[in-house]
Order: C-alpha cells, then sequence, then structure tokens
C-alpha cells in the first residue's frame, strides 16, 4: 500500500503543479491583460474612488470637488457650477473617460504628481494622501457675467488680462453639465454622454478656443497693423476715395460696403466705419505678403501656446497663394475668404495691441497647491510673442479708441471709461446670415482687459451685427472685469 | 516524543507571529491604524494555540509536530482575512474556531485508538447518509443560493455535509480493511477483465450511489466530486486494482455528463469555466472578478487591507483565497499552496506508518479528503476545474467545515501518535529482547 500512497501523494503533487502553474500565469504571466481588460473596471473604479483635488476661480469659488458619499464608489465628483465651467474643468467619468483640466492635470488633482508625492524621504515609504488643489485664472463674477450676457445664444466669450495673458473669463454656448457625465448611475452617464456626442450643435466643443470662424471687419485690426508696419499707410495717409463698390483685379465682381454705403478716407476713418471697399484696395496696393507675414506674428497659422488642451490654430493662406488670386486677397484683408480665427486668437490680437505690442502667452491654470496648503507651482506670466511694434500698437490703440467712440463700436462704451474696439460682421457662406464680432480692450489711455466676442448667427436670429448684437455683450464683460480687477 | 513537540511549539510560535501579523497589518491597511484590541487578540490566539498543543501533548505525545501548526497558520491567515471582510462574521469564526479547537481536544481524548472506530462502520455509515440526507428534510432543511446544504436549528445553521465526510471516511476505511482481500481478488470474469464478486462490491456502490445522488440532489457538485474521487483513491490504495480508479473515472465521466445534460446549472458552470469573458457582467463577474483581483495582486499584493475584496461575491467563503491572493500576492497565495502541500505530505507519511491497514487507510482518505477539496476550490478559482461551491479547509469562512476539518486533524494525530508509540513499544520490545 505504501508505494501505492507514494503515487497518491505524486498525483496530488501534480494537480497542486497546475495550481501552481495557473497562479503564475493569472497573477503574474496575464496580469497586465487581465488588468486592462475593458471588463475590469478595478483601475477606474480605484481612481475614481481616489481623493481628488478641487477646482477654483481665483476668487476662490469651488467649480470642481469630490465629496464622500455612500456608495460602492465612495466618493463622486460635482461640479456645483454646473455648465458654468464645464469647458476648462471638462469632466472625469467612470466609463466615459476624462476630457479638460480633469484629464490634463488628474495626475496633480490624484496627488500622484511627484511633487506632490514625494515631499520628504518619509513619503518614500509612506503611500501619501496628499491631492493637489488647482486655482483657475478665471474670475468667478467674470464668467457670470459672461454667461449672463452671452445668455443662451450660441457663441463665446473671452475675456483676458492684457499683461499677463491670465484668462479672466471662457465662456461657450451651448454648453453642459459635466456633473452628468461623471454621475455614479453609469447608464445614465453614457445616454447623456451619447446624447451630447450626437448633438449637431456639439455643445461639448468650446467655440471659444475649439473651433474657428471667418473673423469678419475684426479682422481689419491686423491689415491694419500690417499697413502701418509695412509702411503702405499712416493713420492719416493715404486718402482713399470715397465709394460704394471697389473691383480688385483680375475680376470684374466688386466689393460693396456694409448696408451698400459709401466710404473712403484715411486709415483711421476707415476703420472707424469698418469701411470694405477701402480695406479692399490697401490690401492689393500693400500686397499680399505683409498681411500675412503680420497675421502670423499675432498667432495665425501656429498652435496657440495655451495650457487648456485642444485649442484650435487659427488660419490664414500664404502669401504665394494670392499671387494669382487678388480678389481673395482683397476678402481676406477683411476677414472674408478662408481667413478663420477662434475668438482666443482674435482677443490675443486686442490683447497685443493693448500691451504695447506684447501678446503674453494666455493661461488658465493660475496655481497647484497641495492639500496641505504648500505651493506647488504657480504660472508666471510668459511673452508669447511680440507681433507689432509700440508705436503701431499705439497708433491702432488710436484708432480703435475712435472706432469705440463716433464708429462701429460705439456700444462698446460705458461709465466714461475710454475704450478701443473693433466691430466686425461676418459671412460664413453665401446667403447665410451674418455673425457678430467684437473685440476690444479697456482703459483705452491704461489698458487692463482684452475681450472678444463671438455671437453666432442662424435662421431664427436673421443676420447680426458686431456693433449692435456683439458690443453690448463685450460691454458688460469689460465692465465687471476692470471692476474686479480693481 | 519531546522533539515533535518542541517542534511543534516553535512551529506554533511563527503561526502565531504569522497570523497576528496579518491581522494587524490588514487592520492598519484598511483603518490606517492598529486595531484597538490587538492585545486581546494575541491572548486569544496563543491561549487557543497553547490549549490545542497542551491537547496534544496530553494525549497524543508522539504525534507527527507540523500538522497542526499548518492548521492553524491557515485558520489564522483565515480568520484576520474574514475580520478584514466583515467583523460580525469574524466573530462567528472566531467562536467555531474556539469550537473547533474544543472538538480537536475532545476527539484526541475520547478516541483513544482509531481502529475501534472500525467496530462502529455501520453506525457511521448510517450517520452519514443521515447527515447527508438532512437538508433534504422539511422544516429544519434550508436552501441558500440555490443549493440545499444547510439544517437550521434555533439560530444556528449548519452544513451537515461536512461531517458526513467524515463518517463516510471512517466507514469506507473499515468496510475495506475487512473486505480487502476479496475486493483485490478476481473471481469473477468479464471478457478479458477479472472482477471481484459483485456482492463485496454491492454495499460499496450503494454507498457511493447514494452520496453521490444526495449530492446531486442538494446541488453541492464540488462536495459530490470530493467525496467519489477520495473514494476511489482510498479504494485503488487498498486494492491496488487498476481497474478501480479506471471504471470510478468511467463512471465519473457517465455522471458528469448526464448531470450536465440534465441540470441548467452544471451547464452554467461548465461555460463559465471555458469562457468567463462571454458575460462579464453576469455569470461570469464573480470568476472574473477573483480572477481581476489576483491579477491585481501580482508578485507582491496590494498589501493586507488595501485591496477591493469586496468586488468579488461571497468572497469571505468560495473566494477567500482570491482575496489572500490579492493583497499578500503571488507570494501569499504560493504559500497557501504550499501549507496544503505539506499538509498533504504529512498526512499521507502518517498513512505509510500507521501501525495498521485501518490506520493507513483512514490517514489516506482523510489527507486525500484535505488535499483534493483544497484543490477543487483552488482550481475552480484559478480556472483549472469548473467552478463548484466548496470551502477552502481551515481557511474559509464556516462552522461546519472548520469544526469537521479540526476534528479530522485530531483523527491524523492519534493514527500517527499510535504508529509512534507502536514503534515505540516494537523497539523497546526488541531491545528487551537482545539485551541481557
Amino acid at each position: 500500500m505504501n508505494l501505492r500512497i507514494r503515487r497518491v501523494t505524486a498525483v496530488l503533487l501534480g494537480l497542486y503543479g497546475l495550481l501552481f502553474i495557473q497562479l503564475n500565469v493569472v497573477q503574474l504571466v496575464k496580469a497586465d491583460t487581465y488588468n486592462a481588460h475593458p471588463a475590469n473596471t478595478r483601475e477606474i473604479v480605484r481612481q475614481f474612488g481616489e481623493p481628488r483635488g478641487t477646482i477654483r476661480t481665483a476668487d476662490g469659488v469651488v467649480v470642481a470637488q469630490t465629496v464622500d458619499v455612500d456608495n460602492n464608489f465612495e466618493r463622486l465628483r460635482e461640479y456645483p457650477h454646473a455648465d458654468l465651467y464645464a469647458h476648462v474643468t471638462g469632466y472625469i467619468s467612470l466609463n466615459q473617460g476624462a476630457a479638460g483640466l480633469e484629464r490634463q492635470l488628474a495626475d496633480v488633482l490624484t496627488g500622484d504628481d511627484a511633487e506632490i508625492e514625494l515631499q520628504g524621504l518619509s513619503d518614500l515609504f509612506v503611500e501619501s494622501d496628499r491631492t493637489g488643489n488647482v486655482t483657475l485664472t478665471i474670475d468667478h463674477d467674470v464668467q457670470r457675467v459672461a454667461r449672463a450676457a452671452l445668455g443662451e445664444r450660441e457663441g463665446a466669450v473671452v475675456a483676458i488680462d492684457v499683461h499677463t495673458g491670465a484668462i479672466l473669463a471662457m465662456y461657450s454656448w451651448p454648453t453642459f453639465d459635466p456633473g452628468l457625465i461623471s454621475s455614479h448611475n453609469l447608464a445614465q452617464a453614457a445616454a447623456d454622454k451619447a446624447t451630447l456626442d450626437a448633438d449637431p450643435e456639439n455643445p461639448l466643443r468650446s467655440r471659444a478656443f475649439q473651433e474657428r470662424y471667418p473673423p469678419g471687419s475684426t479682422f481689419k485690426v491686423v491689415t491694419a497693423a500690417a499697413a502701418l508696419e509695412s509702411g503702405a499707410a499712416t493713420p492719416t495717409s493715404p486718402v482713399f476715395d470715397f465709394v460704394a463698390e471697389f473691383t480688385p483685379p483680375q475680376t470684374d465682381r466688386p466689393i460693396g460696403n456694409f448696408g451698400g454705403s459709401t466710404c473712403g478716407g484715411d486709415l483711421t476713418e476707415m476703420l472707424r466705419v469698418s469701411c470694405n471697399t477701402g480695406f479692399a484696395e490697401l490690401a492689393i496696393d500693400m500686397g499680399a505678403s505683409p498681411l500675412i507675414e503680420t497675421a502670423e506674428r499675432f498667432g495665425f497659422n501656429n498652435d496657440i501656446a495655451f495650457d487648456l488642451d485642444g485649442a484650435v490654430e487659427s488660419t490664414i493662406p500664404n502669401a504665394g497663394f494670392y499671387d494669382d488670386n487678388q480678389p481673395l486677397l482683397a476678402q481676406s484683408a477683411i476677414g472674408q475668404f478662408e481667413v478663420a480665427a477662434s475668438p482666443l486668437q482674435m482677443v490675443l490680437v486686442a490683447a497685443a495691441i493693448a500691451n504695447d505690442g506684447v501678446q503674453m502667452r494666455p493661461y488658465v491654470v493660475a496655481s497647484v497647491d497641495d492639500s496641505d496648503g504648500k505651493r506647488i507651482s504657480t504660472t508666471e506670466p510668459e511673452v508669447g510673442a511680440t507681433p507689432i511694434e509700440f508705436s503701431t500698437a499705439r497708433e491702432l490703440t488710436t484708432m480703435m479708441e475712435v472706432v469705440a467712440t463716433t464708429g462701429t463700436a460705439r456700444n462698446l462704451g460705458f461709465d466714461g471709461v475710454p475704450v478701443a474696439g473693433k466691430t466686425g460682421t461676418a459671412e460664413r457662406g453665401p446667403g447665410e446670415p451674418t455673425d457678430a464680432w467684437l473685440i476690444g480692450f479697456a482703459p483705452a489711455n491704461a489698458p487692463r482687459v482684452a475681450v472678444a466676442v463671438l455671437l453666432q448667427a442662424d435662421v431664427s436670429t436673421g443676420d447680426l451685427t458686431g456693433g449692435q448684437d456683439a458690443a453690448p455683450i463685450a460691454r458688460e464683460v469689460l465692465k465687471i472685469a476692470l471692476e474686479q480687477l480693481g | 516524543m519531546t522533539r515533535q513537540r518542541t517542534t511543534e511549539l516553535g512551529l506554533m510560535v511563527l503561526a502565531v507571529v504569522t497570523t497576528v501579523a496579518t491581522y494587524t497589518l490588514a487592520g492598519l491597511g484598511e483603518q490606517a491604524s492598529i486595531p484597538a484590541n490587538v492585545a486581546p487578540f494575541l491572548l486569544q490566539v496563543v491561549c487557543l494555540m497553547m490549549a490545542a498543543h497542551l491537547a496534544v501533548r496530553r494525549w497524543a505525545p508522539s504525534a507527527d509536530g507540523s500538522l497542526l501548526p499548518l492548521a492553524v497558520l491557515l485558520n489564522g491567515i483565515g480568520y484576520s482575512f474574514i475580520v478584514r471582510l466583515d467583523d460580525q462574521l469574524a466573530e462567528n469564526q472566531a467562536l467555531w474556531t474556539l469550537l473547533g479547537i474544543g472538538a480537536f481536544a475532545i476527539t484526541l481524548a475520547v478516541v483513544r485508538d482509531v481502529s475501534l472506530l472500525g467496530r462502529y462502520r455501520w453506525t457511521f455509515a448510517l450517520v452519514g447518509l443521515l447527515l447527508l440526507l438532512a437538508p433534504l428534510l422539511p422544516v429544519i432543511g434550508t436552501e441558500i443560493k440555490g443549493a440545499r446544504l444547510w439544517v437550521r436549528v434555533g439560530p444556528f445553521t449548519m452544513q451537515p455535509g461536512e461531517f458526513a465526510k467524515l463518517a463516510l471516511a471512517i466507514f469506507v476505511t473499515a468496510y475495506l480493511v475487512e473486505k480487502r482481500e476479496l475486493l483485490a481478488l478476481g473471481t469473477r470474469r468479464w471478457g478479458p477483465v477479472v472482477v471481484p464478486d459483485p456482492k463485496h462490491l454491492g454495499p460499496l456502490l450503494i454507498a457511493w450511489g447514494a452520496s453521490v445522488f444526495v449530492m446531486v440532489a442538494e446541488r453541492d457538485l464540488g462536495s459530490s466530486l470530493l467525496v467519489f474521487a477520495s473514494f476511489v483513491v482510498v479504494l485503488w490504495v487498498a486494492t491496488g486494482r487498476a481497474w478501480y480508479p479506471a471504471v470510478g473515472g468511467g463512471l465519473f465521466l457517465g455522471g458528469a455528463i448526464a448531470s450536465w445534460l440534465m441540470f441548467a446549472h452544471v451547464q452554467t458552470r461548465v461555460r463559465i469555466w471555458l469562457d468567463p469573458w462571454q458575460d462579464p457582467t453576469g455569470e461570469g463577474f464573480q470568476l472574473l472578478q477573483a480572477i481581476f483581483a489576483m491579477a491585481a495582486g501580482g508578485l507582491t499584493g496590494a498589501g493586507p487591507g488595501l485591496g477591493n475584496p469586496e468586488r468579488i461575491p461571497e468572497a469571505q467563503t468560495d473566494f477567500i483565497f482570491a482575496v489572500i491572493a490579492e493583497e499578500l500576492g503571488f507570494a501569499g497565495g504560493l504559500a497557501i499552496l504550499i501549507c496544503f502541500l505539506l499538509f498533504i505530505g504529512a498526512g499521507l507519511r502518517i498513512a505509510t506508518r500507521a501501525r495498521d491497514d485501518f490506520g493507513t487507510l483512514l490517514a489516506t482518505a482523510l489527507t486525500v479528503t484535505i488535499g483534493l477539496q483544497a484543490f477543487i476550490i483552488l482550481g475552480g478559482i484559478l480556472r483549472v476545474l469548473p467552478l463548484t461551491g466548496i470551502t477552502l479547509p481551515f481557511v474559509s469562512y464556516g462552522g461546519s467545515s472548520l469544526l469537521a476539518n479540526y476534528v479530522l486533524l485530531a483523527l491524523l494525530l492519534r493514527i500517527s501518535d499510535e504508529s509512534a508509540t507502536g514503534r515505540a513499544r516494537a523497539i523497546n520490545l526488541h531491545n528487551a529482547q537482545v539485551d541481557p
């Protein structure tokens, strides 16, 4: 019997050998595969249940926070202001991924960032439970006024501190409530996300920096800058004829003025009334190169160095394209044909003029602190580019002040504060209603804040104009931003 | 004598240290503080351990010194993880451990000669069958999660099948000792095969058939497989006839296919075994959660108290191994495997050295029962076998299982002690004759 018992031992040893092999397979060989398996929600649930820092506005208002809840997930991500900051914070979801700062700054918020995690020798041995708190440059009051002024109209508002590049407000409508996507009701979250994805108006994308549109007459500021810098014009010369139409070379189709009016005069006067015919003729006389170079120095055809991912590049064709297409050069000079800009790009144009020709890099993250209150990082203002000379900037400021005093941007002024601005009324396509734009800054004599407003037209709104529709929004935002900056 | 006990005491101290360390770390991991009751806990563990150890010193002084520490270690680690899963269950388990060690001591004290158990083989057969049938009885029989394995008496629920295994093992052993010569000798020729007279085989087949029938009726596939496989192994060890395992394997395959055809729940189990990924949120959920847990553990584990065992349904009973493998990692899982292998090794060594055939076969039956039971549940969790609900001996939550296994352990130690004292007596006798 003893021999047979030894054989039984050997068989049992063999069976346990199988267990040993399979234990190796499950825990070591295929562990990575299993950890990454789509049906395996352990890691996501862990991250989702991890402590996560808050996101606050510059004035301390919480816009994203994690609260303890009494269910399997332990913690819930909340967005107390629902859709107001959606395009900045983004969302973090259990089954729908993450977006915006929630995605970009995941390591910082959860405290997995090395600077937060390892602050001393002891942190090497003890799991750190510190998280990171993010402070935005956005001011809650300015953001709220931006939303109130835009209302439920398709468009976007961006306000920026011209000296630093700090974004003071950035709002786009339609928007969405990130809380819907971060909900623990996973089926509902998936359904809500699918609805948002399928929405033809694309509420998940910010019109402020993730989309681009023809900037219309606001681009005349760039054309004017090119003319001043290239010597093709000064604020007072040359003086263009007062005409109702201008027919560029290589075509017999004339360019007309807004409402069929007659205009002309020097650069200041043409900017004041937004004279299409004069700017078209100026561009033909000046040639394409100075215009394209100036636009590119302002940021066109370049990635915007913005700390929020996904900022779209603004575009203009290259100079060579226009050699055989003089009529299109005339169109581009007034912000039409193939010129496309995001509201963020246009606010940077205004801010560079306001800041004596120096364009600061835009940013929304002011600083990061750990949960113990220790400062981890602060965003230092950085010069992004110097697109125009100091003198050009001053001349443009003076001209834009005229626009905002007696010209098309008359509705921009308030409370005796000198303001500078430029309106735009842009066609997205033949026969479509016109979008309204406005770029501007205040105070014109000592600029602090620049703003860009885009208001999109559709069949229900009919034609919109910069002076009538966009300027009042910009005015409200400039006013509150100046108050907040003190 | 003293050498085995000294070894045992040393190993028990290691088992206690491991248990208390696991318990403390699990509390630290989960609550971020050392459990407040660590000192009383240590005291309790030490008292229980000393009680068991002293019982062995008193009633089985020459028994093998490694089995009790292995059982205590498995019990202690299991308990630490049950505490970590559910405080309320842990209180019950502590009580059951106390009762288990009490039963262990009583068994050692009462059963002074295992071969005497053989005299009551028909009583054990009857008791075993009654215990197996008890859950099917009205009023006291209780069904939990589709399996009718429990008996409810007042506030207590028991799983009498755990004790039935012991009773049946004793019966089968005694029966085989009596009949093994007859069973080994072929008396009839069926074609090329020589088979024993059916009248000797009949009672065995009936006992087997009845237990398997009851298991299937109670939907306890794991126990059915365990009892039958142990039975075939012991039959083969007793007779040396290869056709017993061959025919037994055939019978089992037939039974397995039949139950697969007959029972939807068996088909489900097989389907999950072959492809748990098919329905990861439904049928395959529990097994996949266990696999994901173990994969998350990796080589060294998440650390006691730092995993997510709450994601595995029934973690405290059938899936306790997945929790241990998640939090102690591959290293901890391997340690559990090695504990069972050592247990099997020590148990079968006792079998080979036993004083008589009854001791040999009973030790084989008891050891194979523990070894196979652990293999069946671990194989189920690791997808070596289809998953069948069965406890991991000494580790899982469950009073009946713990109690029965401590009694089983006491019987093994009794056999071991008998053989050692028997040898000692023989040597003394030999020396007495040689010496002038």
